[in-house]
């Protein structure tokens, strides 16, 4: 792992909404070319955390860097997927539109997507398996579909650091499937990402890398060191079972 | 004499329609934005606030220039959206009932101020009257002009920044994450409308002002699911709306503009709810009849079917009663037989003995397969 490149480091990152601090103290260390997962209870801060990390959130104090330069500069090699449900779905808008926001970025001020821009967007749609409904009004979705579609938005990024909130809450088994083989070609390319993920039981089997949050940073690193009966314990408190066979369960 | 003067009103009324065109489009597009933002209620909030602007403005600098008023009714605008943001921040108080506040303070502000000038027999103040609701026969050459420079202006702005607006207004966490800066867009979206807002309040007048913001958006809302079409219609309609408001209440005389726009405006509207191709209830309605007739074709269909399966001869006959029975006593049997007649499927042996047909057995079989 030390020869590896890191992805994104962060030190010493408090955020406080009114005096009450939401992240305190966290510091993380992240190589290039893993899948980490955040977890941790309601309320633990891991959307906070992405989000300060993007500059969403303007933290009371810490220092971020990805790729080893602040995050203004490296932005363009970052990719963000942020929560299903923190849009309107019935915006009147095309799935093909919504993707090509993911050209945004490259295109700057003023310019309109071109047609290599469409071409783009066409094969992010393709490598979701949602090419037949690009023309589609995004409010006829289910929600996989809409899931899928913020990832093909993601994947048009082209980033080489990718932050997802909660890409499987609430998606079809299809989708699902879908999003691990995406997370693992992605990972084969050499890519970084992280999601903010809900579902204990998962992580060994998604995941390299965890985090555990809650407020404080637990623990952090690969996933059979970090994830720990201990760590989760601190973690989430007394609000998770432990099975014998070693399957976690979440209270 | 006559031919010059039906010039002169000819052009007088052509000058007053080119305005409110332009009104109509610029609120109709930036409307399209507040709907989808769910900022209609700040339109309307902001248009009442401009009253104590407009007349505070009067009061200072004496002056009915139009771009004095429209300043004085921006500032007041965005002084009554700070407020009402102070309030939810500092306050326990929640976003719609914090813009109630704001809209009925300083519109009763405003009227307090209009009576106090009113007492004084001041003849310029006449035409202050005007901006509670609207007269866009008063307007002169000159308010006309500062419309169209400004109300073009926030077109040219909007088509400009089309594709960063549409990112704000639809996912404004993934737009910041690319380094677009969200509040500027924000506050450079909000002054457009406040723009056409403020132009409007002569001509629409501060009150049903909010109309011409909502309403076009709304209607064009129904009859698409594209952004830019959406803007595009909805500007067609608000620029309908201004343009007929004005023609009607200019011609006739006594007419305050505001309230015939808001007719018209509103009469987009309901043909909208009502025949939109997709949304329209009208359309939903028929598509939901067609189905309800195709399931009880159905369902007598396979009824017969169920009742000659019991005898040897599949084309037995039975009483029209007794599928009626069977289809539990509602009406429409004797029609959906009827239907089914038409197609071959079944047909009338005699009285209400109906049997079914060779192609009719077919076409059950099938169904039930199906099913």
């Amino acid at each position: 792992m030390t020869t590896k490149k890191t992805a994104l480091e962060v030190t010493d990152l408090t955020v406080a909404y009114e005096d009450k601090p939401v992240l305190w103290d966290v510091d993380l260390l992240v190589p290039e070319g893993i899948l980490m997962a955040i977890v941790g209870p309601n309320g633990a801060g891991k959307t906070t955390l992405i989000k300060t990390i993007m500059g969403l959130i303007k933290p009371a104090a810490g220092n971020i860097l990805v790729y080893g330069k602040g995050f203004q500069e490296n932005r363009h090699l970052v990719g963000y997927v942020p929560q299903r449900g923190s849009v309107d779905w019935d915006f009147p808008t095309s799935v093909l539109d919504v993707v090509l926001m993911g050209r945004y970025g490259r295109l700057g001020w003023f310019k309109r997507p071109s047609r290599v821009d469409v071409d783009l967007a066409m094969d992010a749609l393709i490598k979701v398996g949602m090419a037949k409904y690009a023309n589609r009004q995004i409010s006829q979705l289910s929600g996989g579909q809409q899931q899928r579609t913020f990832l093909a938005r993601a994947l048009v990024q082209d980033a080489q650091l990718y932050f997802m909130d909660e890409p499987f809450q609430g998606v079809d088994a299809t989708t699902e499937r879908a999003i691990i083989n995406l997370l693992q070609d992605l990972r084969a390319k050499g890519k970084t990402v992280i999601v903010v993920h809900h579902d204990l039981q998962t992580v060994p089997e998604y995941f390299d890398w965890v985090t555990l949050l809650n407020v404080r940073r637990i623990a952090s690193g690969a996933v059979h060191e970090a994830f720990t009966e201990e760590n989760l314990r601190a973690a989430y408190g007394g609000r998770v079972a432990f099975v014998n066979n070693g399957r976690r369960v979440l209270r | 004499m006559d031919f010059l003067q039906l010039l002169f009103t000819d052009y007088t009324v052509r000058t007053v329609a080119l305005g409110a065109a332009v009104l109509g489009m610029a609120s109709g597009s930036l409307g399209t934005f507040a709907m989808l933002r769910r900022q209609s209620l700040l339109g309307d909030a902001m248009s009442h606030a401009a009253l104590p602007g407009v007349i505070l403005a009067f009061m200072l600098t004496g002056s009915k220039s139009p771009l004095v008023l429209v300043i004085g009714a921006a500032i007041a605008g965005v002084i009554g959206t700070l407020f009402m943001l102070a309030i939810t921040r500092y306050t326990k108080i929640k976003e719609d009932s914090a813009l109630g506040i704001v809209l009925s303070v300083f519109f009763g502000f405003g009227l307090v101020l209009l009576t106090f000038l009113q007492r004084n027999p001041d003849a310029r103040q006449a035409g202050l009257n005007t901006f509670l609701f609207g007269q866009a026969a008063t307007m002169l050459v000159r308010d006309i002009v500062t419309m169209v420079v400004l109300g073009g202006i926030a077109l040219v702005i909007l088509i400009l920044y089309w594709k960063e607006f549409k990112l704000l207004s639809f996912d404004r966490d993934f737009g910041a994450s690319l380094g677009y800066p969200m509040t500027y867009l924000d506050i450079l979206l909000t002054s457009l409308l406040v723009i056409a807002i403020v132009i409007g309040l002569q001509a629409v007048g501060v009150v049903l002002m909010s109309a011409m913001i909502v309403a076009p958006a709304a209607a064009a809302r129904q009859w698409t699911n594209r952004l830019g079409l959406m803007t595009g219609m909805s500007a067609v309609f608000g620029a309908i709306a201004g343009v007929s408001g004005s023609l009607i209440s200019s011609l006739q005389s006594g007419f305050s503009t505001g309230p015939v726009v808001v007719l018209v405006i509103s009469g987009i509207v309901i043909f909208s709810l009502l025949f939109a191709g997709n949304r329209g209830i009208i359309w939903s309605w028929i598509r939901q009849q067609r189905r309800r007739r195709i399931l009880r074709l159905e369902t007598v269909l396979s009824n017969m079917f169920k009742l000659a399966e019991q005898h040897e001869d599949l084309t037995h006959p039975h009483s029209r009663l007794v599928l009626r029975a069977m289809d539990h006593g509602r009406g429409g049997v004797e029609a959906s037989l009827k239907a089914l007649e038409e197609q071959g499927w079944v047909k009338r042996i005699e009285g209400d003995q109906w049997s079914l047909t060779p192609a009719g057995i077919e076409e059950a079989r099938q169904f039930a397969r199906q099913s």
